[in-house]
């Protein structure tokens, strides 16, 4: 009965079965094909059959990786077990007491930035920690360019520049950069920092090569490690060492396929304070055939004689240098950073460079202040010979007078890097650590002499880096930040002032 | 009615004459300010426009102070037609007489165009009743995909295929005849080429057929309306003329959810006082001498806000990011990141050296799997414990519009000792009763969330990023992230911009009208998304979410789309591959509160019209939009059999239901 039932089931089955599979299209061609084969070659049939098997065997079969597994297997009770045994680690490490006293005396300012800036302890102090070169920040007139922007644009983008957030006074303000340092064109960023570590890897991917300079800052570091490139590192501003370097890469590479070469280098050095030789590098450039990325973040609207940057310094036409990363925000009172290149890099990092596609573009009052701070540099160069006149004026208080520090900045850079002379170092035997925490004091001793200076900071450590793998620390230094807001006597007063904190706190050094 | 000549849409009228209004709307909405836009582009331009718009300022800010001091519940009992930039009603939620009561004067073209601007870029509340709390009701699940039928999966696989075929041949030929055109793909002078060909070759044969739809340039506010300026490319985009014409459109595409993008209101006034008072920029990174009173203040209003002991603010929301992950994980850590977290936490995490494993968008089980094997079996090779485990979610996705289930994960959290890292980018503010974010959302206390991240470019209308958490972690990162250490501060308008949205959205400054922005928001995502639902378009993400994905799949429509939605003055954002899987491309639609519902009627009545046109409306009702007594009839059921109707609502329905629909729980 049972049976019987099934069997005309499967019969029903079969029979609409059959049915649906002549009514597919092709059906009749795929019939005739099996009939006339079989009567034909059974053989045939069979192989056919055999290979159409193994085929779909193939295709059930599950996946399974060439490598070994290495997992330990566990019963659930035993997972159970080790999640319940297992203690992570705090989410940060306690603070070290260095840390901690940073946290508690760094300054903060009460209203703007100014040469004499008020501070939340009610004090009014000579300020040469701000990169407030020119003291746009107290332009009148850029003030009232901003709220006019801001009352036309409102304050944010409120998007990407992909997604209707480019507006156009960005777009003029990549004009006007552009035009200004006499490339094709320009892209600008939403931030500084972040700029050069997105270029980077947007053309660097694996296995291409970079030669960078031992002593670059922070944000190349992390691009260079994001692109994942072969790095090989040259000694500091050091042209016979890079020529070396190079001469060996091309050895090297000689037999490989081509890959994308560059040279990564700043301008101006962050943590040294001196400039690159731009004409032999890009000389080096040429004969090796690499591309060069030069990180102006600190010379443009420094150097040159309407603030172009060590392109214009040192008469290097700036579109010999394959990308020139620059800085709007410091000097030149805007914000963002940009890159001023050849059409076509300009357009690729539209699209490929990861802060720029997916982070908002840069609020349009700040944009509109970078072009108007570079009209102003172009049209009243005597403003970058006024910040001169009183960087010549600190120089002569600090460099040569100390006993204990020498300057390595060039003589143009407003950002005075004061490091301890190699032999006071050895002569007091001063480790890392104690030398920051030497500057850490002159800081102190300087404010509470009424001059607010800083130092430059060193790389924090990666969690879980042994501090004997960290491969470059900047060596200690103060930070003197020169601007052309005071006058020459007043700078000279902050310059001895600044002196006499090193003696002081020097000398008690034992 | 003179109410009319500034807003069309003020009483609900037929969609019909909507449409139409709208059209006769446009070319004199988009000509007002655009002489006094057009000097500060160029320059500033002759002082004479110069002094003009400075008389107009002051006009402008003399009316905006008289405006904000007068009290609220007078103006909108008096004086209808001069309704201030946003709508300050009273909050207990009283219905507005629709009609003046009392004779008004017709407003001077002063007025009248100061009235035009506010109302372009913050839209006035038609109704009372187009408000509505977002909270979290019920049970918490993942939003149903509804699928479209195999023949349009087909369809765009094919279309793929041919547009990958005529990419292939176009450049065989094009790299034999037009060498030109193709050297940056070859080697040249010993030079590698600075694309590699492999590459490029989505950017060159895919995207640069859609390119006109990307990187629109605007001018002025991206409110409720944006201005594009209009641009034509004669060699198949790859370069653009702008033709110095603009077109003014509404605005769906800027994360501006709580509409504070506005250049006039208490924002802008308090903007405009700081840079006076602070000037434009600090010039140097926080430790050194970028930290001021007004930066610890927004710090102070933030950690408040969403509820944390403590929080430091950044300049940039992808460099928060990018900089807090390398201070918080590395070697021997363990960072658990889901598969669709944006860019800047990949980023990061890549800096921050730790193992980096992904699980599957939103999929609570996958992540339990995973976390019991990576516990279990510790680290690779050397089997030790993990140090720590940071598992870093979004609270709102960008591109999905999918809330992270945040209940489960605290539950997960509790079982498993991990730590959590919540990206609130496009959640705070968006999102809650009192718009804190995901916790408020879900009436989760903060502090069982040991990170909370959010940008404050979107809600805020700002720009940067913060991290909130418990004190001593701030304090530790204070020392050593990066951002802190290296990047320029934010800059006292952006801050002060920052510190008032938020004390409005508190209702500290201007009650009612933070409340009244929230619930805007709140029911324009709702009633959007219903409304797409019924008409019969595939949507994505989860009811209050404003972000509402809109599935295309095929390549070609996502250009198609966009243009149609030009033609109709709306601008709207299109996602393909490789922001979204291959065959799911899309446009996205971001709501803001700045809208109000004519502005959401119009959207509708267009993807009305595009949806027929483009073949758009292919849901199968399984994710919601059917009628409403069906959908009961069916819940009492509760079996699966119950066939599930294709929405495919008519326009006028979906709008006369709408309202009151929105406000309950539907599928």
């Amino acid at each position: 009965m049972d049976l019987h039932e099934a069997q005309g089931t499967v019969v029903r089955l079969f029979n609409d079965a059959n049915a649906q599979f002549h009514k597919m299209p092709g059906s009749a061609i795929i019939m005739r094909y099996i009939k006339s084969s079989y009567q034909n070659d059974p053989v045939r049939s069979a192989i056919e059959l055999f290979l159409f098997l193994f085929a779909v065997r193939y295709l059930l079969a599950p996946t399974y990786s060439t490598q070994k597994n290495k997992q330990v297997s566990l019963t659930e009770e035993e997972i159970d077990e080790l999640v319940d045994d297992w203690t992570p680690e705090p989410l940060v490490a306690p603070p070290t007491p260095f840390e901690e006293l940073e946290n508690e005396k760094r300054p903060v300012i009460v209203g703007p930035t100014a040469p004499k800036s008020k501070l939340t302890n009610g004090r009014t102090v000579t300020n040469l920690a701000s990169y407030n070169a020119y003291n746009f920040v107290a332009n009148e007139t850029l003030k009232e360019k901003a709220i006019q922007t801001l009352r036309t644009y409102g304050v944010g983008p409120c998007g990407p520049p992909g997604f209707y957030g480019t507006q156009d006074v960005h777009m003029k303000t990549e004009a006007d950069v552009a035009a200004h340092l006499g490339t094709a064109a320009c892209i600008i960023y939403a931030q500084t920092f972040s700029t050069i570590s997105s270029v980077i890897p947007s053309f660097l991917k694996r296995g291409d090569i970079i030669v960078a300079d031992k002593s670059v800052n922070f944000a190349i570091r992390k691009g260079i490690q994001i692109s994942r490139s072969t790095v090989r590192w040259y000694e500091h501003n050091d042209m016979e060492d890079l020529e070396r370097v190079l001469q060996k890469v091309t050895k090297e590479q000689a037999k490989k396929p081509l890959t994308r070469r560059f040279i990564i280098t700043e301008g101006m050095f962050e943590n040294v304070g001196d400039v690159v030789d731009l004409p032999r590098l890009v000389e080096l450039k040429l004969k090796y055939k690499f591309r060069l990325i030069l990180d102006e973040s600190w010379s443009y609207g420094i150097l040159g004689r309407t603030g172009r940057g060590v392109t214009e310094a040192q008469n290097v036409d700036a579109r010999e240098v394959d990308m020139i990363i620059g800085s709007l925000s410091g000097s030149l009172c805007g914000a963002g950073g940009f890159c001023a290149a050849s059409e076509e890099v300009v357009e690729h990092q539209r699209i490929s460079s990861a802060s720029y596609t997916y982070s908002a573009a840069l609020p349009a009052l700040l944009a509109t202040t970078a072009s108007e701070t570079i009209a102003i540099l172009q049209e009243q160069p005597e403003v970058l010979n006024a910040l001169r006149e009183n960087i010549k004026a600190m120089r002569a208080q600090l460099d040569p007078r100390s006993d204990w520090v020498q300057c390595t900045s060039s003589v143009e850079n407003p950002v005075m890097i004061l490091r301890l002379k190699p032999e006071v170092v050895a002569s007091k035997n001063l480790a890392y650590q104690d030398q920051q925490q030497l500057f850490q004091d002159v800081m102190d001793e300087c404010l509470a002499n009424g001059v607010l200076v800083t130092r430059v900071r060193s790389i924090p450590l990666g969690i879980g880096e042994n501090p004997r793998d960290q491969s470059w620390q900047p060596t200690p230094a103060l930070k003197v930040c020169v601007t052309s807001g005071l006058s020459k006597k007043e700078t000279e007063k902050a310059g001895i002032t600044i002196r006499h904190a090193i003696t002081k706190i020097v000398t008690r050094r034992k | 009615m003179p109410t009319r000549s500034i807003n069309p849409f003020a009483t609900s009228t037929s969609p019909s004459s909507t449409a139409m209004n709208e059209k006769k709307d446009q070319p004199r909405r988009s000509s007002f300010a655009k002489g006094n836009k057009f000097t500060s582009l160029f320059g500033g331009g002759s002082p004479r426009t110069r002094s003009e718009a400075a008389a107009l300022q002051a006009a402008i800010v003399a009316q905006q102070q008289a405006l904000l001091n007068s009290p609220s519940p007078q103006q909108i009992n008096t004086a209808t037609i001069s309704l201030p930039t946003i709508n300050l009603t009273t909050a207990t939620g009283e219905k507005m007489p629709s009609e003046p009561k009392t004779l008004f004067q017709p407003p001077s073209p002063e007025e009248a165009r100061r009235i035009a601007k506010a109302s372009a870029q913050f839209g006035p509340l038609g109704s009372q009743s187009h408000r509505y709390t977002s909270r979290f009701t019920g049970e918490f699940a993942d939003p149903i995909e509804d699928e479209p039928p195999y023949y349009f999966l087909i369809t765009t696989y094919i279309s793929y295929l041919i547009l990958i075929v005529f990419g292939h041949v176009r450049d065989f030929f094009g790299k034999r005849f037009r060498k030109a055109h193709y050297s940056h793909l070859a080697e040249k002078d010993g030079y590698a080429p600075l694309n590699s060909d492999f590459d490029n070759f989505y950017t060159r044969r895919l995207k640069m057929r859609l390119n006109d739809c990307f990187a629109r340039p605007i001018m002025g506010v991206p409110g409720r309306y944006i201005t594009l300026l209009d641009r034509k490319s004669d060699d198949g985009n790859n370069t653009f003329k702008l033709l110095g014409s603009t077109t003014e459109t509404l605005n769906m595409s800027s994360y501006n959810y709580l509409g504070f993008a506005q250049s006039e209101g208490p924002c802008a006034d308090a903007a405009e006082a700081t840079v006076k008072k602070h000037g434009i920029t600090y010039t140097s990174p926080r430790s050194d001498a970028g930290t001021s009173e007004l930066s610890l203040e927004v710090e102070d209003l933030v950690a408040k806000f969403v509820g944390k002991p403590a929080s430091m603010v950044f300049s940039m929301g992808f460099v928060t990011n990018a900089t807090t992950f390398p201070s918080l994980v590395g070697k021997g850590c363990l960072l658990i990141s889901d598969e669709l977290n944006h860019s800047s936490i990949r980023f990061g995490a890549r800096l921050s050296g730790a193992m980096i494993e992904m699980f599957k968008h939103n999929d609570m089980r996958a992540l339990e799997r995973k976390l019991r094997e990576v516990i279990s079996q510790g680290q690779p090779r050397t089997h030790r414990p993990w140090k720590k485990i940071l598992v870093a979610v979004e609270g709102l996705y960008s591109m999905e519009g999918t809330m992270c289930d945040l209940p489960a994960l605290i539950a997960l959290k509790k079982k498993y000792k991990f730590h959590l890292y919540v990206d609130e980018a496009h959640s705070v503010g968006a999102l809650g009763p009192r718009g804190r974010g995901v916790c408020d959302y879900f009436n989760i206390d903060p502090s069982e969330v040991d990170i909370l991240m959010g940008t404050l470019t979107k809600s805020f209308g700002a720009n940067g990023g913060y991290i909130a958490a418990d004190k001593h972690i701030i304090d530790k990162l204070r020392a050593q992230n990066a951002a802190m250490l290296f990047a320029e501060s934010p800059s006292p308008p952006v801050l002060m911009q920052i510190a008032s949205s938020l004390r409005i959205i508190s209702g500290e400054l201007v009650p009612g009208q933070g409340e009244e922005r929230l619930q805007r928001l709140a029911f324009n995502s709702r009633y959007l998304r219903l409304g797409l639902k019924r008409l019969g378009f595939i949507i994505y993400g989860h009811d209050d979410s404003p972000i509402i994905p809109l599935m295309l799949y095929h390549p070609a429509k996502m250009p198609a789309f966009s243009h149609e939605m030009l033609k109709r003055k709306i601008s709207v954002v299109v996602v393909g591959y490789p922001a979204t899987p291959l065959v799911s491309s899309r446009a996205r639609f971001c709501v803001s509160a700045a809208h109000n519902k004519d502005d959401l009627d119009r959207m509708l009545a267009a993807c009305d019209e595009i949806g027929d046109l483009l073949q758009l409306k292919f849901s199968s009702g399984v994710a919601g939009g059917a009628e409403p007594e069906e959908w009961a009839s069916q819940g009492k059921e509760t079996s699966e059999k119950a066939i599930v109707k294709a929405p495919r609502w008519r326009l006028t329905d979906v709008i006369k239901r709408g309202v009151e629909d929105t406000k309950v729980q539907l599928r």
